[in-house]
């Protein structure tokens, strides 16, 4: 039970940061309609800029690197949410914004060339940002070696239960909810409940739903699509930046920017985004969830389960196997997602 | 001059400006002895173009000698490449200062695998095809000296792993040599400080099972710590560069173990302490020399403190060589103390040039069969026999992750 509820609480953190990675692949593609492949080189982005912020400006003004000060982390938010907000910008003006008059195609692999371009600059060994005793603690761009984020919350654990197995061989385990837990599932309900908010109640949100329904309906009505495209692209971004720095917190010790870890993450939340039906915000979090539910949930009950009766210890092996046969089971039985709407093509 | 060379372009590769260049570029060393010396340059980075002049001894100066190594100089374990690369090149800068091989200095040709087989194989191709190398240093990591070694086979060109310890690497064929133990010893010799020095009567495992390396490790530990009385209570597994770990970790705090072998690469390693020492797992954490690197310390902080792992040598060993070896290490790199790897690579360096010595010809067979009768070799991880396995006897140290500056301290040494 203990296990069961501690493994719950990793998946309810963990589907909190697939969540806001796949809103970014759902928004794009509601209104570019084309699946962003460097989203989660964006992500990546963001778990990097937060070390680096954070190693920087602690060595910086000489803060106490064991228990910075907590109006560090807001800092260090805003600085990644800046940083990979300006890159996507970028990014669509330069990469995808000259090809938009072009086949579908053609911004699928640009897509696919930019988030190569954006693993590979992002661990060229860099100018270094910040030292100590002549060591380099951080560089930017990021370098081809795994670094450590450092603990900009305070390492503790909010509720802690023990748990008296029944059995007296084995050992009372305890439940634990750590700060760095709640504070990636409370901000991560922030963010989409702001997002939710720009989307339906305002102006601009009208505007963005009214492009992704029809973009030429909607120029001729006044709407200044390209404005409100890029502004699509950088609200992605910045949510993808906020889950860089929430994962960067749960998990310090970063790899490098091209490790292909980072890859499978950006696929897992692309799953989750079509699993909730690909164009839709709801579904987007809640695929982000049940993703990280199954995937978690896969793990432990095949390992608690199955493993025993068959002898082995692949539990664990198949997480990955769980997430994509999700995918697979979906797309046969509703190509649109659970909550996405089916499209008929006009003939 | 500046020798750049750039790491073959693989799918996703274009990586690395001059910015850090010699780091990851084949700073050839050739004729670099006591000319760059002399003028007080960087000899890391800098060569000549031409021969030094007349110094005692005389450096050399003939028609350079290509040899090879590939490693990781970038990916997941880019320390091991890194240190690995410093090692040799240390090697071959004393070696030509003192008149190289029959005056002919070595001169060193360098591509990065970043971690990934595929690169590896295209790396050695390329040193053997383009470059014409007479022999190849490298892979640390066993899954890469694996995609590697098969091309130095066919080729007939003599490969010298520095480190990699599992047993297949160098059953590929007789070109392929190593200068490190081999993981049966190695997970023997963990096994027998857990029992011995741990007193541990159960043990959990918890290993990356895309790994050669790591999921052989863990196969020869279990062996042996069964044969010594301990009980393995429960096994689970990861994928190299997963970030959470905490339904393995779960599982295995439920069965309680006394000692928890994770036979990874550090930078897994310091991910699995974080999350085991805040779910409440206080045993201690034993490992292989996949953990032995600067980043380990500074990934897992506190969380690796008071855990032990096997490696080739330790820095606070008291032989004069070592020391030697260290100081001059630190005077050529800025001061870095050097982990088991780049002791490994300096040691691999050393044996292939003594072998080119005995040899008296860079052919491949003959070079192979040189390396093959190498007896009784100092090195600085130890005493280096080569078996009729091509593995090297030699003993092991455990060190235990623990002062301030944390870092590796001898604790033990397990003799064969």
């Amino acid at each position: 039970m203990a296990d069961f509820l501690q493994i719950l609480i990793t998946a309810i953190a963990v589907g909190s940061l697939y969540a806001l990675i796949a809103l970014g692949y759902t928004m794009v593609y509601g209104i570019l309609k084309f699946i962003n492949f460097a989203h989660s080189d964006i992500f990546v982005l963001g778990a990097w800029t937060s070390l680096t912020a954070s190693v920087c400006v602690i060595t910086w003004l000489k803060l106490d690197t064991q228990q910075p000060p907590l109006w560090l982390a807001p800092v260090v938010l805003l600085c990644a949410m800046v940083v990979c907000g300006g890159v996507a910008f970028l990014v669509e003006r330069l990469a995808y914004k000259p090809l938009r008059k072009s086949a579908r195609l053609n911004v699928l692999i640009t897509a696919i060339g930019v988030s190569l371009l954006l693993q590979n600059v992002g661990q060229l060994p860099g100018f270094t940002a910040a030292e100590k005793d002549g060591r380099s603690l951080a560089t930017v761009p990021f370098g081809p070696s795994p670094s450590r984020m450092p603990s900009l919350l305070p390492d503790t654990s909010l509720i802690s239960v023990p748990f008296p197995s029944g059995d007296p061989t084995i050992p009372a385990a305890s439940v634990q909810v750590n700060l760095v837990d709640v504070f990636i599932f409370v901000s991560a309900m922030v963010l989409m409940f702001g997002l939710q908010h720009l989307v339906y109640r305002t102006k601009l949100g009208a505007a963005m739903r009214a492009v992704s329904f029809n973009t030429e309906t909607a120029s001729l009505m006044g709407v200044p699509v390209d404005r409100v495209m890029s502004f699509t692209f950088v609200t992605g971004a910045v949510l993808a930046a906020a889950a860089g720095f929430l994962y960067a917190l749960k998990y310090p010790g970063l790899n490098q920017p091209a490790h292909e870890i980072w890859v499978l993450l950006g696929l897992k939340a692309f799953v989750a985004a079509v699993v909730g039906g690909i164009g839709n915000v709801r579904g987007a979090v809640l695929g982000g969830f049940l993703i990280a539910l199954i995937e978690f949930m896969g793990m432990y009950l095949f390992s608690k389960y199955l493993d025993p009766l068959m002898g082995t210890n692949m539990g664990t092996n198949l997480r990955d196997v769980y997430v994509f046969s999700v995918l697979i089971v979906v797309l046969l039985v509703k190509p649109s997602g659970l909550l996405g709407t089916p499209v008929r093509e006009k003939v | 001059m500046t020798w750049f060379s750039r790491s073959l372009s693989g799918p996703r590769s274009e990586r690395s400006p001059a910015s850090r260049g010699a780091r990851n570029v084949l700073a050839s060393v050739a004729a670099l002895g006591a000319c760059a010396l002399a003028l007080g340059m960087a000899p890391k980075s800098i060569m000549p173009s031409t021969p030094g002049d007349s110094m005692a001894p005389k450096p050399a100066s003939g028609a350079p000698i290509l040899v090879g190594h590939y490693g990781s100089l970038t990916g997941p374990e880019a320390t091991f490449g890194q240190s690995t690369s410093e090692g040799i090149r240390l090697a071959f800068k004393e070696i030509n200062a003192a008149g190289g091989i029959d005056g002919r200095p070595i001169e060193l040709r360098e591509y990065d695998t970043k971690g990934e087989p595929k690169e590896a194989t295209l790396a050695v191709t390329r040193l053997i095809k383009s470059d014409k190398v007479v022999a190849v240093l490298g892979e640390v990591a066993s899954g890469l000296s694996l995609a590697g070694g098969p091309v130095c086979q066919e080729a007939g060109v003599p490969m010298i792993s520095p480190s990699s310890t599992n047993v297949r690497v160098t059953k590929v064929g007789d070109m392929i040599f190593r200068v490190c133990f081999i993981d049966p010893f190695q997970g023997s010799a963990c096994a027998k400080f857990a029992t011995g020095e741990l007193k541990a009567k159960t043990a959990a495992m918890l290993y990356d099972q895309k790994a050669p390396y790591s999921v052989d490790l863990a196969k020869e530990f279990k062996r042996a710590f069964k044969k010594l009385g301990g009980d393995v209570v429960i096994e689970q597994t990861y994928t190299g560069g997963d970030g959470d770990f905490t339904t393995q970790l779960t599982s295995i705090r439920a069965r309680k173990p006394d000692v928890l072998f994770v036979p990874g690469y550090y930078t897994d390693v310091g991910n699995i302490a974080l999350q085991a020492r805040k779910l409440g797992i206080t045993c201690p954490m034993l490992g292989g020399d996949g953990w032995d690197s600067e980043k380990l310390a500074e990934v897992a902080g506190k969380a690796i403190e008071g855990s032990f792992y096997s490696n080739h040598y330790a820095p606070d060993q008291p032989d004069e060589q070592v020391q030697t070896f260290i100081a001059k290490y630190k005077a050529d790199y800025k001061g870095k103390t050097p982990d088991g790897l780049a002791a490994l690579g300096y040691d691999a360096a050393m044996i292939l040039a003594d072998s080119m010595k005995r040899a008296g010809s860079l052919d491949g067979k003959k070079l192979r069969d040189a390396i093959a009768a190498t007896k009784d070799f100092k090195g600085v991880t130890g005493v280096i026999t080569i078996d009729a396995n091509r593995d090297a006897v030699k003993s092991a140290v455990i060190v235990e992750m623990k002062g301030s500056p944390l870092g590796p301290k001898y604790r033990a040494t397990v003799t064969p």
